[in-house]
């Protein structure tokens, strides 16, 4: 079976950036949600090994995304890595604290992101 | 097309949207007077879209929009944190910093590079920065659940402050929504009480189901007290709890005014030039607009309505003849209009082919198969809401060609097959109707192996005889796979029968042509667009229902003995062809109408492999229709799409053809066709 990754990102240009990236990755499907609303109605839709999470988002905010996965028992296996900026410290922080597994900081290097990818999404 | 341009053209029309939305919040900005009132969603939506540019800039290389736009993010955090004011130098830095961006983004979209100096910015806002700090908030966060906190960010953090620091009263709401409509649901509800107040978090709870639906905890900083608050919001399962230091009591006088910010005007001198020529319109719009050109074009049936029957009445007079012209006159106005906002709507399907090359190329190589994908008439276009809608079947198709249809290299070179498969992709107009054709020279279906699976899934009687059209036909029922095990390509445990229902909802039809050895043709024809379409307006008794024109293929005029029976159903020969019947007369049980002499019409509808013929009393004509959906009741009665206006203001029933011909190949009796049924003796008559 494909990986089949789900990318939460609200700017359009930044969320098919990290797709595209992924999908360059040999056995890697993306799903893209603009918000946490559409995050949540492809979790039911799907088996997603993989969630790449902005945080700072309108609404409901990566960290809430986090914190929903990760209590949700069909959900709380899926690794997650949220993606932050260079001042987000404290954010990043928090996120790794809910469970995330890993964090990349924008802007990321693409070779950067398929190794963290495929680290994550191993085994 | 390259990546690395795809990602720029991305990045440039997403920049000029950020940049002229950035534009609006920084005049709002301005133009609240008192700076201590401006709404922190304003300046957290300017902090965001800066942040944006920003990490964007950086992917695609453009160094310098990135530092400038990273050095107003910086500026901005420190703002939306209190820990800067919004002082006439910062205001000053913003706009200046914004046209830089504007400019030196139209300069490489123009394929001139970043020319721009930024040095004097970048010493500008290093000089407001190191300027006076304002208060930044202290006060504690007592009575706020430490779970709640986790999950704030630093922002929404500061704002959390920031509300118990000036007094505001803190609410935490809970409320409930079904799965299916939880996000306009909460919409709804945010909008609601961004009217009364902030919303701090929006934080789901983490058990969801069908049954129990989606859990919201929202946190609500707001001058109202409780009492007000409940009195604005009408939800049902919604509970209101005060929360923070303040707990219950009743909200002080002294609390700042939360004004709201006028609106900002636009300041004359300025460039607001828009980079691309184009505009981006919320759909929502376009549709809207539609739905009145669709109200115009009944009123200018009524209005031709009125003119003929002026005509009929009293002959040629001074003002039926007048009446005549200004009708001929607004009917060829709105026809254009029609077509243009149509034409509005269209998008190019290449916008789905190039997501399917794609796909192609990932799966060829999963499979090992050397696949080579060509594709032509790109740019057909089709109306938006159905190129969504398009996307998945095609997928669908192409997964099961490359996964079912073409061979492994060593299967092809032994039937002396080049080593590379052809799948191709087209798309044709033909008159009001695009066909979109995934073709493929792969090992074609076996219809003898689908025959057998046909049995074994009780989909096939033993004891009768089926030809080819009928196998065909058993592809699209659920739960055929011809596939030995599933696979990890297509085997997802959706069928072609998903395929067949999506096409046909939007009033599409599916059609096979397969040979064993030579390949398999899949080809879809769809309307070009679903809002008005041409339809063919019958009679039967004295009810009249319209058929959508795109789904008639001829009509014929018979007489009561061409009609014979065979196997309990009711055909005639059409030409080399057998060719079943369906009386809509019994299908909706009206009373017999006045029978001429045993003349009837036959209404040809659907495509090669399921044709049909609905028998009619009279063919009253063609027109133009807007198909309106109809209420709860009516909703799921089978073979009706809709309902319609004709000009003389009388409401008939358009027949959702696609379900009569799959109604009418099954045949299936039992519960479900008495429930049906009697749902469709409450739809006869509307």
């Amino acid at each position: 079976m494909p990986k089949k990754v789900l990318v939460v990102e609200d700017s359009t240009a930044m969320r098919s950036l990290i797709a595209s990236t992924v999908e360059e990755l040999k056995g890697y499907e993306t799903v893209e949600a603009g918000n946490g609303f559409e995050a949540l109605k492809a979790l039911p839709a799907h088996r997603f090994d993989l969630i790449i999470t902005d945080i700072n988002m309108p609404d409901i905010n990566g960290l809430e995304i986090i914190h929903f996965v990760k209590n949700n028992e069909d959900y709380k296996n899926i690794p997650m890595i949220v993606v932050t900026t260079e001042q987000g410290d404290e954010d990043r922080k928090k996120g790794l604290a809910l469970g995330a597994t890993e964090y990349i900081t924008k802007p990321f290097d693409p070779e950067q992101l398929k190794a963290v990818v495929k680290r994550v999404t191993r085994g | 097309m390259a990546k690395k341009e795809d990602s720029l053209k991305e990045f440039v029309a997403e920049a000029e949207e950020i940049i002229e939305r950035l534009n609006q919040n920084l005049l709002e900005l301005e133009a609240t007077e008192d700076k201590t009132a401006v709404r922190p969603d304003v300046l957290n939506a300017i902090f965001r879209a800066a942040h944006t540019l920003k990490g964007m800039s950086g992917m695609v290389g453009l160094k310098k929009v990135s530092e400038v736009s990273h050095r107003l993010e910086d500026m901005l955090d420190h703002l939306r944190m209190g820990k800067l004011g919004l002082s006439p130098p910062v205001m000053d830095t913003l706009f200046k910093g914004m046209e830089l961006i504007r400019g030196m983004i139209a300069d490489v979209n123009g394929g001139k590079g970043e020319l721009a100096d930024i040095a004097a910015l970048l010493r500008q806002i290093q000089e407001v920065m190191t300027g006076e700090a304002t208060q930044t908030s202290s006060a504690g966060i007592e009575g706020i659940d430490p779970g709640v906190l986790k999950v704030l960010t630093e922002y929404e953090t500061h704002r959390l402050n920031e509300n118990i620091r000036l007094n505001l009263n803190l609410f935490e709401l809970t409320a409930r929504f079904k799965l299916e409509t939880f996000d306009k649901d909460l919409a709804k509800l945010s909008q609601r009480l961004q009217s009364l107040g902030e919303i701090i978090s929006t934080l789901p709870s983490p058990g969801m189901s069908p049954e129990t639906g989606i859990l919201f905890n929202l946190i609500l900083g707001t001058q109202a007290d409780i009492e007000t608050i409940r009195s604005q919001l009408s939800e049902e399962r919604l509970e209101i709890k005060a929360i923070g230091p303040k707990g219950k009591r009743t909200p002080t006088d002294e609390a700042p005014a939360a004004a709201m910010p006028a609106q900002g005007e636009d300041k004359p001198g300025e460039t607001i030039r828009s980079i691309t020529p184009t505009v981006r319109v919320d759909i929502g719009k376009l549709d809207s607009l539609l739905n009145i050109v669709g109200e115009l074009v009944l009123n200018k049936a009524v209005i031709g309505q009125i003119g003929k029957e002026m005509r009929a009445n009293r002959g040629f007079t001074t003002e039926g003849v007048e009446l005549q012209k200004a009708y001929q006159a607004l009917d060829r106005r709105v026809g254009e209009l029609q077509e243009g906002l149509i034409e509005i709507r269209m998008i190019p399907i290449g916008q789905v082919f190039d997501r399917l090359v794609r796909v192609v190329r990932k799966l060829s190589r999963e499979l090992g198969k050397e696949v080579d994908l060509q594709i032509s008439g790109e740019e057909t276009k089709l109306d938006k809401s159905m190129i969504e809608e398009i996307a998945d079947p095609l997928m669908h198709l192409i997964r099961n060609s490359l996964d079912h249809g073409i061979e492994t290299k060593e299967e092809r070179r032994k039937t002396g097959k080049p080593d590379v498969g052809i799948i191709s992709l087209r798309a044709i107009q033909k008159g009001n109707n695009v066909v979109i054709e995934v073709e493929d020279d792969g090992m074609g279906i076996d219809l003898a192996k689908v025959y057998k699976k046909g049995l074994e899934r009780g989909l096939l009687d033993k004891n009768k005889e089926y030809d080819r059209r009928e196998l065909i036909n058993v592809l699209f029922s659920p739960g055929f796979s011809t596939a030995d095990e599933v696979t990890e390509v297509s085997g997802r445990g959706v069928g072609l029968d998903v395929v067949a229902k999506n096409i046909s909802k939007l009033s599409g039809m599916v059609d096979v042509e397969t040979e064993v050895g030579r390949g398999t043709q899949f080809s879809i024809t769809l309307p070009i667009t679903l809002i008005i379409i041409k339809a063919l307006v019958v009679r039967i008794g004295a009810e009249i229902y319209a058929i959508p024109l795109n789904s008639v293929s001829e009509s014929l005029m018979i007489q009561q003995k061409d009609i014979r029976t065979v196997e309990r159903r009711e055909v005639i020969q059409l030409r080399d062809h057998t060719l079943s019947l369906l009386r809509i007369k019994d299908l909706f049980h009206l009373s017999a109408g006045p029978s001429q002499e045993g003349r009837l019409y036959v209404i040809v509808v659907g495509l090669a492999e399921k044709r049909l013929g609905l028998v009619v009393d009279a063919i009253e004509g063609q027109q133009e229709i807007v198909i309106k959906s109809l209420g709860d009741f009516l909703r799921d009665t089978p073979g009706i799409a809709g309902a319609t206006e004709l000009g003389n203001q009388k409401t008939i029933l358009v027949l959702d053809v696609a379900a009569l011909i799959e109604e009418a190949t099954q045949a299936h009796a039992g519960d479900k066709k008495a429930e049906q049924d009697s749902k469709r003796k409450a739809a006869a008559r509307p």
